[in-house]
């Protein structure tokens, strides 16, 4: 499972970095969505995966002996779930409000800021 | 020690009070104005206090939630954080009362009032975390409300700059995560002190050094160094300078903050693969940022490129990494921010009163006020780094570190860069200032009675910041000796290691 993982892992990154290469603006935005999901991944799969053990610790152990899950790459990743998708949201109404005002989508359009007068 | 505690914890709530509640104010903007003024100020005063238990105490540490001390959150903040702080407080404080004049219509001045204070909870924040995780929470409070200051207004360059800039900073954030996660995987722990220690026992690990470029290049990316700045001169001036002040002053020195305390706490720099990195970047950053500002015919342009050049400098301290190098960049990140913001400052007063920011239509300044020419002539020469100002005491410093530790190349170019800085502020002189009007333009003002009239709070800020600019260079005494204690702090990471570890 984690050889499999590992490597879904690693195809996310390359297909994110690809789509975000891409001059398509909605293929960039599907890229960073792509790049947040492969780092998520890495994180969860970076402390050892267990199958069927829980990440809680009873509270009369001190010590714990044998396998158990680690908590806190989970609560990391919750946590970046969520801040990920605020800001795929922010980027999604990004995308259509540039549309909306430059009428194109490509990014090879928008260069005028980086123009010199 | 409580007291300690709560200040701490006072400086991270008040921006979020003050968000909370111009959120409930929402469409009163007097209101809105009002409170913000009220929360500035506390936070001011709250972030004096809070240096001012620094310096008497070392550290000033928060367990929050009584974890022991490697599992929860941890939020430490030494002289040089303290100082971080302090500076991005009194840069809020300028910068909300220098955005009051640009108020337009009543839906984009309520989001601003709120965003505002999210900004300035994500920069305390960050400037707080003492572990990885932690900051890459803060990270992203800030970057998203930087995301809604740039926009804010929806004018079409600005969208065009926002969208590379959003790009290319959650791209940041992905490779910062999975720094995060390396980190982990290596040490079990993301609080920074824990990992240094850990990663200091690993010896010479490869992924060690992997974690490491992760990092440069997540915290470069925000610090903006070669070759991975060029989204800021595309993004910066295309929002309206009363919004983006504050943002400009300290997100990139957030980046540069954060360089210097992950590669000196965790991976410390000397000798390692980094320092000869950190180097050759800082030259590259120093002599490339200034290089694009010559090329530019833009007031706004000019000045974003020189952030660029800037950091360079303070990258060079990092690279030199000795205790006075460490000084040299943190007075550096001082003056820097004080100096740029009153340039961006004037640039904002000039462009809002004559509606350009283009060199070509502007000029005729120095003629009919001469005083605003004075102001931003202390603020361009102390850039450039002329003696007496806070610029020289810098570069000084930076140079004397160089050289004392046998790295006069970067020195070198250092000082070629300085004669560079010096071309291009003579050129916003020569068009803006000294040029007689072209025909058909108009000036800021007749006079500086009638400029003053119009635009009272932006000067009187601009009044502010160019005395504290002058202050510092002439008593650079007192803040040089800051520098080098807080400096000496960092570079002996076994102190700051003590103090996150001992209390819980």
């Amino acid at each position: 499972m984690d050889v499999l993982l590992s490597i879904l892992t690693g195809l996310l990154y390359a297909a994110g970095l690809y789509l975000m290469l891409h001059k398509g603006m909605v293929k960039m935005i599907i890229g960073i969505m792509m790049l947040g999901y492969a780092s998520n991944l890495f994180l969860f799969i970076i402390a050892k995966l267990v199958r069927g053990i829980s990440a809680l610790i009873p509270p009369s152990v001190q010590e714990m002996a044998g396998e158990y899950a680690d908590p806190v790459p989970q609560a990391l990743v919750l946590t970046a779930i969520v801040i990920g998708f605020g800001i795929q949201a922010f980027a999604i109404v990004l995308l259509r409000q540039v549309y909306r005002r430059t009428g194109t989508a490509d990014m090879d359009q928008l260069n005028r800021t980086d123009k010199l007068d | 020690m409580i007291d300690n505690q709560i200040i701490l914890i006072l400086v991270l709530l008040l921006p979020l009070m003050a968000a909370v509640l111009n959120l409930f104010f929402w469409g009163k903007t007097t209101l809105q104005r009002y409170t913000g003024n009220i929360f500035v100020i506390l936070h001011l005063i709250v972030s004096i206090l809070l240096l001012h238990q620094t310096v008497s105490n070392k550290m000033v540490v928060l367990n929050v939630g009584n974890w022991l001390h490697a599992y929860g959150i941890v939020l430490g903040v030494d002289m040089f954080s303290g100082a971080m702080i302090l500076l991005s407080s009194f840069l809020a404080v300028l910068a909300w009362f220098y955005s009051s004049s640009w108020m337009g219509n009543k839906s984009v001045s309520s989001i601003f009032n709120v965003v505002f204070f999210t900004l300035l909870m994500g920069l305390t924040g960050s400037f707080m975390a003492a572990d990885l995780f932690n900051l890459y929470v803060w990270f992203e409070v800030m970057l998203v409300s930087s995301f809604v200051l740039l926009t804010l207004g929806a004018k079409k360059f600005q969208l065009e700059g926002a969208i590379k800039y959003v790009a290319i900073n959650v791209f940041a954030s992905t490779i910062f995560l999975a720094g995060v996660g390396l980190i982990y995987g290596l040490t079990g722990t993301i609080n920074m002190a824990v990992a240094g220690m850990v990663i200091e026992s690993l010896g010479n690990h490869t992924l060690v050094n992997v974690a490491g470029a992760f990092f440069l290049i997540a915290f470069g990316i925000k610090a903006a160094i070669f070759p991975l700045f060029f989204w800021l001169p595309a993004s910066y001036h295309t929002a309206p300078i009363g919004f983006s002040s504050l943002l400009m002053a300290m997100m990139t020195k957030v980046g540069v903050y954060t360089l210097i305390r992950f590669f000196t706490l965790i991976i410390p720099v000397s000798n390692t693969p980094f320092q000869l990195i950190f180097m050759i970047l800082a030259g590259f950053t120093m002599v490339v940022g200034v290089l694009g500002a010559a090329a530019q015919t833009d007031f706004r342009r000019i000045l974003s490129f020189h952030i660029v050049s800037q950091i360079g400098y303070m990258l060079m301290g990092l690279a030199i990494g000795t205790p006075l190098a460490i000084a040299g960049a943190l007075f550096f990140i001082l003056h820097n921010v004080l100096v740029k913001t009153n340039l961006f400052f004037i640039a904002g007063l000039i462009g809002k009163n004559t509606g350009t920011y283009s060199l070509q239509y502007l000029g005729g300044i120095f003629a009919k006020l001469p005083v605003l020419a004075l102001l931003f002539a202390i603020s361009a020469f102390s850039l450039t780094g002329v003696p007496p100002l806070t610029g020289f005491w810098g570069k000084f410093i930076l140079a004397k570190a160089g050289f004392l530790s046998g790295d006069w190349i970067i020195v070198t170019v250092s000082l070629i860069v300085s004669l560079f800085t010096l071309f291009s502020m003579t050129k916003i002189w020569n068009y803006a200032f000294w040029k007689p009007l072209p025909e058909g333009k108009i000036l800021p003002a007749n006079n500086f009675a009638e400029l003053f009239a119009k635009n009272k709070a932006m000067l009187l800020v601009i009044f502010v910041l160019t005395v504290v600019i002058l202050w510092v260079s002439f008593m650079p005494n007192r803040f040089l000796e800051f520098a080098e204690e807080a400096a000496r702090f960092v570079v002996n990471r076994e102190e700051y290691m003590g103090f996150i570890l001992n209390k819980n």
